[in-house]
């Protein structure tokens, strides 16, 4: 009980809001970036390094009074995509969720090829997210057709 | 119901394997009858940002031969791009002034792009290193006229497998009819991954190689490329690649009766001359198709075929 209690206080409580939980403790500021929290009044409170017994290390963050679309949320999937959801009303949990994996990417990313024309003309990029032969996530861009790995997904 | 009317033509996966074989039926009958007089009132733009000898000439024969004008500009030096004109800019004015536009432009994606602001179709005549559709279906018009068929064809691909768009296409339209890939290049300009997976995807097999002299005796087509040194970010890795393999004459000794050779062209020297009186040298003839196969395109997107 004791270690569950001390757990618990690394990060506070909130009473109603959003808890993204099981971030890869790498990405975590990235993900408060995509999510534009930066620019968010809400009360926000942020751990990182956390121990995970699933992930050795992870960041969590906690966002009070807020809830996200689907389609918000699911633009975290290219950087954690292992993030769980978690909806808090009155301190109870009612709402629990892997984060989905889009289909389609838009304005968020910048196209990696420099001599694609969304690099070159005011053009809002698009991406299909596909899966290689080996399993991995990439993201082929709509326009020049080329294809990226996680390793070259730069945010815009 | 195959309807290809007002369908801009960008990335060669716009077409599934009907559409392909009926833009390829059109192209015969342009073939047999190259003066058909059906676009004597229509206009096409011609709008070429980076310069092309032979794609540019063969579209713009294509619409003359037909009776149609032909209104554009050859290089961005002589169009108001250089005056800073967006493409966006570009393509909505020109499309008040013409039925169809084709367009090469440097850019990887522009093409798609155009397609998606432009109120009239647009054919792809090459955007950067992504495609280049026409290229790749006057490739098919000539496989399919010298082996009757396009299905199940042993083809050999040569030379810069990774930057050459030509092979990339033509990997994506054989994978429809059942080919078997035969892979020669140097280790430094291998096929991507990416059309690799394409490949195994459509459940169809490759086989790389270094040695070109292993295929020739299994190939229904050859089809040599020139390693483009445009495209290498490092002009050293070039200087290694660029005379990596040449076809000569002699080589073809034990190659199937039927075999055909084919190259985008220009050639550097990755063809010997000596091939050139080989009557398995198809080249020019394969240049000469891109007329038909370009005539046909125009007459089916303008819904007139």
């Amino acid at each position: 009980m004791d270690t569950n209690k001390r757990k618990e206080l690394k990060v506070s409580a909130i009473r109603n809001g959003t808890v993204i939980d099981h971030i890869p403790a790498a990405n975590t500021f990235q993900v408060i970036k995509i999510l534009g929290l930066e620019e968010s009044e809400n009360q926000i409170y942020i751990g990182n390094h956390l121990e995970s017994k699933k992930y050795g290390t992870k960041g969590i963050i906690k966002i009070s009074q807020k809830y996200f679309k689907k389609d918000e949320i699911s633009k975290i999937a290219l950087v954690a995509p292992s993030a769980t959801l978690i909806e808090i009303k009155d301190y109870e949990v009612t709402n629990k969720s892997k984060v989905e994996t889009p289909s389609y990417i838009e304005k968020i990313v910048k196209c990696f090829n420099p001599k694609c024309v969304t690099n070159n003309q005011h053009i809002e990029t698009r991406f299909r997210v596909i899966t290689d032969h080996h399993g991995k996530m990439k993201l082929k861009c709509h326009y020049c057709e080329k294809t990226m790995g996680q390793d070259n997904i730069e945010f815009l | 119901m195959i309807n290809l009317k007002n369908r801009s033509l960008i990335s060669i996966t716009d077409y599934n394997k009907e559409e392909i074989l009926r833009v390829l039926e059109i192209a015969e009958d342009f073939e047999r009858d190259q003066r058909q007089q059906i676009l004597n009132k229509y206009v096409i733009a011609s709008l070429f940002f980076e310069p092309s000898t032979r794609t540019r000439l063969s579209f713009e024969s294509a619409v003359q031969f037909l009776g149609g004008s032909i209104i554009g500009f050859a290089s961005a030096d002589t169009s108001s791009v250089r005056k800073g004109e967006s493409l966006k800019d570009t393509i909505l004015t020109v499309s008040n002034y013409s039925d169809l536009i084709v367009m090469r432009n440097p850019l990887d994606g522009s093409a798609r792009f155009a397609s998606e602001v432009s109120p009239v179709p647009i054919i792809n005549a090459g955007d950067g290193a992504n495609q280049h559709p026409t290229q790749c279906l006057l490739d098919l018009y000539s496989i399919k006229k010298t082996q009757g068929t396009l299905e199940n064809i042993h083809i050999a691909l040569v030379g810069d497998l990774k930057y050459g768009r030509t092979v990339h296409s033509l990997v994506q339209a054989l994978s429809l009819f059942n080919a078997t890939f035969h892979l020669v290049s140097p280790e430094s300009l291998k096929l991507p991954s990416a059309v690799k997976t394409y490949i195994k995807n459509a459940g169809l097999e490759y086989y790389q190689y270094t040695d070109l002299s292993e295929v020739i005796p299994l190939a229904d087509i050859i089809y040599m490329t020139r390693v483009q040194g445009e495209r290498f970010p490092d002009p050293l890795e070039y200087e290694k690649v660029k005379n990596a393999y040449i076809l000569e004459n002699s080589m073809l000794a034990n190659s199937k009766e039927s075999m055909k050779i084919l190259h985008p062209l220009p050639r550097v020297n990755e063809i010997s001359e000596d091939v050139d009186d080989n009557p398995k040298a198809y080249y020019f003839q394969q240049a000469k198709n891109g007329v038909y196969v370009r005539q046909a395109l125009i007459a089916a997107i303008l819904g007139l075929k």
